[in-house]
């Protein structure tokens, strides 16, 4: 099949996914017995009289038969990028525009995260499974398996307590000085310091994961034949490990990444909770004490689409590596 | 290419069965399972005595479920601020070991009451993940065609989902209490432990004896049941120690988020009430560290224990 | 001079349930473009002998004895010179090349990492002898942009074979190379590897547990049990008249057609070898011969003097007795 069949087929099966996603995120609120309005305006507080309730069931088109009138309405408004309105939160708003202002802190912090934990655990995971049983190897395994064994929200806060509190290092909250007017460097340097918690918070959570993984699959490699094939050619260490143990330890390293990436986002909702930092992680944590259900809806659209454009890159960069997947 | 001996007596899968020297009395198949079944108990359990991080996991998760079995006999009065009056948010005493909240209840009453609920909805919920993760496992291994590519397509949509966003939508649907959170966690972890039940199953399937069994006329239950199942139970059972630790975790931060039952704490919910009782920006580390501790340590007690099963079922890690 | 000597070798595994003796004093010579064939069951110690010649046994294994190669000690050479040696002085033709060739390099460039390694060559002349030493084992050039999954078992053992080759080495051990592979693709493999040794005057040692092989391919036969070496003398008449029980039992074990002993009279080896941690007392074989007698079960016998360069461990040689081969007249 080649590369390219290989990079079409994953494209298309991720598309597929998102497809699938969306009509889930349709069913989610109309399988259940209650009905829809009832539950789009449980939060609104004060109970809406019957005309009222038919006027809004009118608006949402949810006086169509489900199939195909509402399915259709959905379908088209989601694919058009029309989420709806939020409901509770900024009433009447557009859910896309809402997210607009929310997203580019949470992709920041995700990002830096991700960056740091994957490559620091690989690297931490590399060294270790090199040297069995080394110092360093118990010693981070410990390490490693008591950060995995942590809420990463509760890590939060413990470091908010030693750095914050106690130190006075770092903001405790925020993603940047309410009411600050910075501009330029100043403004860039005061986002970091409201980053460096949080992100050291999320770096922290998941690295354990990364070095463990890392470190059973470099282990996993090592007792393979051609690892005994190279040292009987008289390649150096240095090569055996790079050139032959690394490029296929690092194969299942990756799908695991990829499949953790649920999780990641899942931990950033809660981190960004515990340090009030405005991304989406706290909008979701308004939206979900608000029962705004069109911004929980969108919510979740988004994550899903991300975890699935994940997958994707992590599918194609393993393709990259590794051959045998391109020709089946 | 050389290659270290294997252990002696060779692996069980292989040699079936090894019928003792001498037989002084005729033994019925049935008797001959259970003696079998009996022997590869003591075995496993003699292996797992031998690793270390195996039993301090194991006396660990010991202590946790005396203290959980000690919460349910003794009283929630400690927990019920119109009954204490405590002092408000103090630091560790000899009266409140490990303090008091900002109502003036003992920390230390709610670590300890909480550590039945956390214990109880982590296995309630692995429960229901895992059954429905070995079903659908099992069911797409053995059945194969269309049966097994429907269910792992299904498995991978249910990978993909974040979980804690659609925990965040089932739970604001179905409204917060235990029962959601444990119905939450079962129908969101489900795809990982099919994934593993369903490999084990192919493999399984491949094994000589099993198309022997086939072709003397076993039937499919008789197949699932003799044969599928017992293989497939170690790898459950591996697999089953590490969906309870993550589990736990899920539960707490479902609780964390105030999706649980408000009026009986698990230590997710101490965490919660503490956040938002400003205990962080107040540096009362003693409601905050105690139920982080105790999650962590219940944790990392099922991933220890874990990672000794794992050993013991996978031995080719052993010899390196 | 040997190209290869073994002297009173004894190696023991280190494992989790104490010390594991797979070879327990051996004695081997290889001379100059002679084929040594090593033979045995599973677990007597021939594949642990092939790695500990370039000391490729995990680093708690015990090696003991004396292994020279090319006049060299092997046990005493440091970590450079070690390297240095390996694939030049001595290279190996591993078993089930479908694990032995790194999945994600293409096979040109693992052939090519054994030449520019030892610095014999730059990138490009590299990819030249690569092509050279392709054409060599009967594959197209064309192949060295192949990954291993894209050859086929026979096509990979040839690459093994090709990059054994690379370095122009003193000494070839090939251990067990047409285990994997089917019949027909076995025959040819034998073949190509009994050109290639006669063309270049290849020093061999041949390891594998199908003695009919070795009887084609080898000048010397050397057979192993339980560690030890329990026969040796030249390929021909080990085979056809051999001394020690186990290699007549062997021998059996796969017959010949048209060879009159083999008619009427299936005959195999019953039992297993010997668990290296619990070997027999006495003889080791012992427990599984069919002309064992009670002597047996007491002495350890020595390689005893059996004919014109040979010599059996078997205590019925000591006594001059002559052998019964466990076939009725």
């Amino acid at each position: 099949m080649g590369t390219r069949g290989y990079i079409l087929k994953k494209v298309f099966q991720a598309f597929l996914t998102l497809l699938a996603v969306i009509v889930f995120n349709f069913f989610l609120f109309r399988i259940l017995p209650a009905d829809p309005v009832d539950i789009l305006t449980r939060g609104a507080g004060a109970k809406l009289d019957d005309a009222e309730k038919a006027e809004l069931r009118a608006s949402y088109g949810l006086d169509k038969p489900l199939f195909p009138g509402q399915f259709m309405d959905f379908m088209g408004d989601t694919l058009r990028g029309d989420l709806g309105q939020s409901i509770i939160q900024r009433p009447g708003e557009d859910v896309t525009a809402i997210f607009g202002e929310f997203m580019w802190p949470t992709f920041l912090l995700v990002g830096v995260s991700t960056v740091l934990s994957t490559v620091i655990g690989i690297f931490m995971g590399i060294y270790a499974g090199w040297r069995r049983n080394g110092k360093f190897d118990l010693f981070s395994m410990g390490f490693s398996l008591v950060l995995y064994s942590m809420p990463e929200f509760w890590l939060g806060m413990l470091l908010i307590l030693l750095f914050s509190t106690t130190l006075g290092w770092f903001p405790s909250s925020g993603r940047a000085t309410v009411g600050g007017v910075y501009t330029g460097t100043a403004a860039v340097a005061d986002i970091v310091n409201h980053l460096f918690l949080p992100a050291l918070t999320l770096t922290l959570a998941y690295l354990g994961e990364y070095y463990l993984v890392m470190r059973s699959s470099l282990l996993d490699v090592l007792g393979e034949d051609y690892i005994t094939t190279a040292r009987a050619k008289g390649v150096r260490e240095k090569w055996v490990l790079r050139r032959h143990a690394v490029r296929n330890a690092l194969l299942p390293t990756i799908t695991l990444i990829a499949l953790s990436f649920g999780f990641v986002l899942g931990g950033a909702i809660t981190v960004e909770v515990v340090f009030g930092y405005k991304g989406l992680g706290g909008l979701t944590y308004v939206a979900l004490q608000n029962r705004d259900f069109p911004l929980l809806q969108g919510i979740f659209l988004i994550s899903s689409a991300t975890v699935i454009a994940m997958n994707l890159v992590a599918d194609l960069i393993y393709g990259y590596f590794d051959p045998r997947v391109r020709e089946a | 290419m050389q290659s270290p001996p294997i252990t002696p007596g060779g692996d069980p899968n292989l040699t079936g069965d090894r019928m003792p020297e001498s037989l002084p009395e005729l033994r019925s198949p049935r008797r001959i399972r259970r003696a079998r079944r009996r022997r590869a108990h003591t075995t496993i359990w003699k292996e797992y005595r031998k690793s270390k991080m195996g039993m301090a996991g194991l006396l660990i998760l010991v202590f946790f479920v005396a203290v959980a079995i000690f919460a349910v006999f003794s009283s929630k009065d400690g927990l019920d601020p119109t009954k204490v009056f405590g002092p408000r948010l103090a630091p560790p005493s000899l009266k409140y070991p490990l303090g008091t909240d900002n109502f003036g209840v003992s920390v230390l009453t709610q670590v300890i009451q909480g550590s039945k609920i956390s214990l109880l909805v982590g296995l309630v919920a692995s429960v229901m993940t895992i059954t429905i993760g070995a079903l659908i496992g099992i069911v797409a291994g053995y059945r194969g065609g269309a049966y097994d590519t429907l269910l792992m397509r299904f498995t991978d949509f249910g990978l993909v989902v974040p979980w804690l966003a659609l925990a965040i939508i089932l739970a604001s649907i179905i409204g917060p209490s235990l029962v959601t959170i444990i119905l939450v966690i079962g129908l969101t972890s489900w795809p990982s432990t099919a994934r593993l039940v369903r490999s084990q199953v192919l493999s399984v399937r491949e094994r000589p004896y099993v198309e022997r069994a086939r072709a003397l006329g076993g039937g499919n239950w008789h197949m699932i049941g003799h044969h599928v199942l017992p293989n497939v139970m170690p790898v459950i059972l591996a697999n089953a120690v590490l969906v309870v630790a993550i589990a736990i975790l899920s539960e707490t931060a479902l609780s964390f988020l105030g999706l649980g039952d408000p009026f009986s704490f698990s230590w997710g919910g101490v965490i919660e009430s503490a956040f938002n009782g400003h205990a962080t920006t107040l540096g009362a580390w003693w409601w905050i560290a105690p139920p982080g501790i105790c999650i962590v340590l219940v944790v990392l007690s099922f991933t220890m224990i874990g990672f000794a099963l794992d050993e013991i079922i996978n031995p080719r890690l052993r010899e390196r | 001079m040997s190209v290869l000597s073994l002297k009173d070798v004894h190696i023991t595994y280190h494992t989790a349930s104490g010390g594991v003796p797979a070879v327990r004093g051996v004695n081997l010579e290889v001379a100059k473009g002679e084929v040594l064939g090593l033979a045995g069951e599973s677990g007597c110690g021939k594949s642990t002998i092939a790695a500990a010649i370039l000391r490729l046994l995990p680093g708690t294994t015990k090696v003991e004895g004396s292994i020279t190669l090319d006049g060299e000690d092997v046990l005493a050479m440091k970590p450079g010179r070690l390297r240095a040696v390996r694939w030049t002085g001595a290279s190996i033709v591993f078993q089930g090349a479908m694990h032995a060739l790194n999945p994600v390099q293409r096979v040109g460039d693992q052939i090519g990492e054994a030449i520019t390694v030892h610095n014999q060559a730059g990138e490009r002349e590299a990819r030249v002898r690569v092509g050279a030493l392709l054409e060599q084992v009967g594959l197209p050039t064309r192949r060295a942009m192949d990954f291993p999954h894209e050859l086929s078992g026979g096509q990979k053992q040839r690459v093994m074979i090709a990059m054994a080759l690379a370095c122009n080495p003193s000494l070839v051990i090939a251990d067990e190379p047409t285990t994997a592979l089917d019949v027909m693709v076995q025959a040819q493999v034998l073949r190509l590897m009994k050109e290639l040794q006669r063309d270049l005057g290849l020093s061999m040692v041949f390891i594998t547990h199908d003695l009919s092989v070795l009887v084609e391919t080898s000048d010397r036969l050397a057979i192993m049990y339980a560690g030890k070496v329990v026969e040796e003398g030249s390929a021909a008449t080990v085979f056809h008249d051999p001394k020690h029980p186990y290699t007549a039992a062997l021998a059996a074990a796969f017959p010949e057609i048209g060879d009159r002993r083999f008619r009427g009279n299936p005959t195999g080896l019953g039992g297993d070898p010997p668990d290296p941690q619990e070997i027999p007392s006495g003889c080791p074989f012992h427990p599984r011969c069919s002309v064992a007698f009670a002597d047996c079960e007491r002495t350890v016998p020595e390689l005893y003097p059996a004919g014109e360069g040979r010599r059996a461990a078997c205590l019925l040689v000591e006594g001059a007795k002559t052998v019964a081969t466990g076939v009725s007249e």
